[in-house]
C-alpha cells in the first residue's frame, strides 16, 4: 500500500501543498458529522495508540464526559525519547498538517477547545518547524474561533519541554504542562476524570492522532481493513542498529519482522545472522535472532512471541554484539530517566546499572545473576508509573533468553590451595 | 533580566495556559535563551514575575536535564551514546572528542568555549551515531565528519 502518514510527496510540510493533495478536507468533512459519530468512526476502525500501549483509540475517547462544567483538554505526546524510537519527528518535519488536522478533528470529537502539542525539548528544530505549520493553519482559519465558518472553536499551543524521558509518560506530562517536575500521578483517577490542571483529559500519540484525518476521509471500514485485523492500519516502524538501510518505514500493521530487517532495512550489515532485536524501543522485552520466525509487527503477534510492539522501534543486534553491554546501556538509561519518585524505582535502577557494571567487567558473582532478576522483580509492579516496569523488563528478557551471556561474565573463583597461601 | 520584546510575548502565552505556573518552563527557555543558564538570580528572577516560590522554580531547573545551572561552553557537544547510537559506534566519536578537545565527558574547557555531554537518545536512531551542537543535530558521524564539524566552529 501507498504511505499515507509520510507520503512521498516533496514540500508536503507547507500548507498550500497539503491542502493541494486533500489536505483539511477531513476536517471539512469532520465538522459535518456529529461528534458522537466521528468518535463512533474512530472506534470502529480498531485505530490502537501508537504510543506504546496498544490502546483502543476510539474507547479512550468515550471516556471523556459529555455534561461536564470544568474545560476539556487534549494533550498530544509528542515527547518521543523511547531509546529506538524516531518516528513522530518524521512527521513534525515532513507532515505537520496532518497532525494539526488530526488533533482538530479530534478536538471536535470531543467537545474540546484546547489541545496542547507537548514536544520533548531537544527536538527544537522541530518545535520550530510545527510552529511554522499552525501558524499557517491559524493564518487560514483552520484553527481558532469559528473554524471555518462553523461554531466550532479550537486552540492549539505548542509547549516545548525541556529533557525528561518520564514526560512521555502520560501523568508526567500534565504535571510538565502544569510547570511542575515530571513526577508521575497515582492512577486513579484517570485523566478522562482528572487530568491536567484538573479537568477531564484526553492524551494521544503524534503517531495516534496522524491516523485519524484518514479514517475520517476513507471510513473506518477501509481503515480496519489495512494490516492486521485486531490492530490495524499503517505503522511508522524505525529500524535501527546493525541493518543497511536504517531509518522509518510506513507499513501495514502484521508485517513479518525478519521481512522489516531484510526487506525494508536492507538486512543485517556484512551479512552477519541476527543475534537479537529489541522490538518496540528499549523498554520491550528482548527476543532472540533464532526465535523470529513468524513474528510480525503487530499487538498479538509480538505479546505471542514474549515482547511487545511498543513505540515500533526495532533495534538489530548482529552476531557479534556484546549483550552486556547493551544491557548496561539500558540499565544506566532508567536509573538517570528515573523521576525518583518511588522508591523501588528509585534505588532500583541504580542497583541494577552497578551489578549490570560488574558483569561488563567480568567481575560479577555467580549470585549476582539470581540478584538481578531477585531486584528486577521487586521494582516491576511496585511503582506508580510504568519506568519501573520498563526498567525490570529488559533485564528479565534478558536473563530468561540469554543466561550463558551473563554466565560468561561471572568472575572465575579464586583457587585457594589448602597450605595457608592464596596462590 | 528579560527584554521587553521577551516580557511581552509572556504577556501573550498567559492567555493560552489557565495558570501562570504552566508558564514555567517557556519561561524558563526564555531566560536560558537571553543568558546561555539559569543562575540562582535568575530563578528568583523568575519566581517573582510568575508568582511561585524560588524553591520550585529551583527544583523544576534541577529536574530537567536541558536547563543549565551553571554556565556552559559557547559550544555545547550533547553526544548521544544510547544503544542505537553505541551499536553503531558512538563510544568511537566519544574517545575522538576527549582526544582532540582535551577533556572528559561532563566537562566545559577552561576558556569556556566547549562543553561535552553524554545524553540519552536524541531520536536520532536511523542517523547514528549522533551529537548536537545547539539545536542543529549532525547525524552519521564519523570521526573525519567530527573534525570537519568543529574545525567549523569558532
Amino acid at each position: 500500500m501507498e504511505n499515507i502518514i509520510l507520503p512521498n510527496i516533496p514540500d508536503l510540510h507547507k500548507i498550500d501543498v497539503y491542502e493541494l493533495h486533500g489536505g483539511y478536507k477531513a476536517l471539512r468533512k469532520a465538522l459535518e458529522m456529529k461528534p458522537e459519530e466521528v468518535t463512533d468512526e474512530v472506534k470502529k476502525s480498531n485505530l490502537r495508540g501508537r504510543g506504546g500501549a496498544c490502546f483502543p483509540t476510539g474507547l479512550k475517547w468515550t471516556f471523556m464526559p459529555k455534561q461536564t462544567m470544568k474545560p476539556k483538554y487534549l494533550c498530544v505526546n509528542g515527547d518521543e525519547s523511547e531509546p529506538g524510537t524516531f518516528k513522530d519527528r518524521q512527521i513534525f518535519e515532513f507532515n505537520p498538517h496532518l497532525l494539526i488536522e488530526g488533533t482538530l478533528i479530534a478536538c471536535y470529537a470531543m467537545g474540546i477547545h484546547t489541545a496542547y502539542i507537548y514536544i520533548r525539548g531537544e527536538y527544537g528544530k522541530w518545535v520550530k518547524m510545527m510552529e511554522k505549520a499552525l501558524a499557517d493553519a491559524y493564518a487560514k482559519r483552520y484553527v481558532g474561533t469559528q473554524i471555518l465558518g462553523t461554531g466550532f472553536s479550537t486552540e492549539i499551543v505548542i509547549h516545548k519541554g525541556a529533557g525528561a524521558y518520564i514526560c512521555g509518560e502520560e501523568s508526567a506530562l500534565m504535571n510538565s504542562l502544569e510547570g511542575e517536575r515530571g513526577y508521575p500521578r497515582v492512577k486513579p483517577p484517570f485523566p478522562a476524570q482528572v487530568g491536567v490542571w484538573g479537568c477531564p483529559t484526553t492524551i494521544n500519540n503524534v503517531e495516534t492522532i496522524s491516523n485519524v484525518p484518514h479514517i475520517i476521509n476513507n471510513g473506518w471500514e477501509w481503515y480496519s481493513k489495512i494490516g492486521a485485523p485486531k490492530h490495524p492500519g499503517p505503522i511508522l516502524v524505525g529500524v535501527s542498529g546493525h541493518v543497511n538501510k536504517p531509518g522509518v518505514y510506513e507499513m501495514p500493521t502484521g508485517v513479518p519482522l525478519l521481512d522489516i530487517i531484510n526487506k525494508y532495512a536492507g538486512g543485517v550489515i556484512d551479512g552477519k545472522s541476527i543475534k537479537a532485536v529489541i522490538p518496540g524501543g528499549s523498554s520491550t522485552p528482548i527476543l532472540r535472532g533464532d526465535q523470529l520466525d513468524g513474528v510480525c509487527m503487530d499487538a498479538d503477534s509480538m505479546k505471542a512471541a514474549g515482547s511487545a510492539v511498543g513505540t515500533a522501534g526495532v533495534i538489530v543486534m548482529d552476531e557479534d554484539t556484546d549483550l552486556i553491554q547493551v544491557l548496561t546501556r539500558i540499565a544506566k538509561f532508567y536509573y538517570h530517566e528515573s523521576c525518583g519518585q518511588c522508591t523501588p524505582c528509585r534505588e532500583g535502577t541504580g542497583w541494577l546499572w552497578k551489578i549490570m557494571k560488574k558483569f561488563e567487567r567480568s567481575e560479577a558473582r555467580k549470585e549476582d545473576i539470581d540478584l538481578l532478576l531477585d531486584i528486577a522483580n521487586n521494582v516491576e509492579g511496585n511503582t506508580i508509573c510504568a519506568l519501573g516496569d520498563a526498567a525490570a523488563w529488559p533485564i528479565q528478557a534478558m536473563l530468561r533468553r540469554f543466561r550463558d551471556e551473563f554466565e560468561k561474565r561471572v568472575k572465575p573463583e579464586i583457587v585457594r590451595v589448602e597450605t595457608g597461601a592464596v596462590a | 533580566m528579560l527584554s521587553q520584546e521577551k516580557l511581552q510575548k509572556i504577556d501573550e502565552l498567559k492567555k493560552k495556559y489557565p495558570t501562570t505556573k504552566a508558564l514555567v518552563l517557556p519561561v524558563l527557555w526564555m531566560m536560558q535563551e537571553e543568558l546561555g543558564h539559569i543562575s540562582t538570580e535568575a530563578m528568583k528572577y523568575v519566581a517573582s514575575l510568575l508568582s511561585v516560590p524560588y524553591s520550585h522554580i529551583f527544583g523544576v531547573v534541577t529536574f530537567y536535564t536541558m536547563y543549565q545551572s551553571k554556565p556552559i561552553g559557547k559550544h555545547h557537544v550533547e553526544v548521544c551514546t544510547n544503544i542505537s547510537c553505541l551499536l553503531r559506534g558512538s563510544g568511537k566519536i566519544v574517545n575522538h572528542l576527549e582526544k582532540r578537545l582535551g577533556m572528559k565527558m561532563g566537562e566545559t574547557s577552561k576558556d569556556m568555549k566547549w562543553t561535552l555531554s553524554e545524553v540519552e537518545c536524541m531520536g536520532s536512531c536511523g542517523t547514528a551515531p549522533m551529537f548536537c551542537i545547539g539545536e542543529e543535530y549532525h547525524e552519521n558521524l564519523t570521526t573525519e565528519k567530527v573534525d570537519k564539524i568543529l574545525d567549523g566552529l569558532k
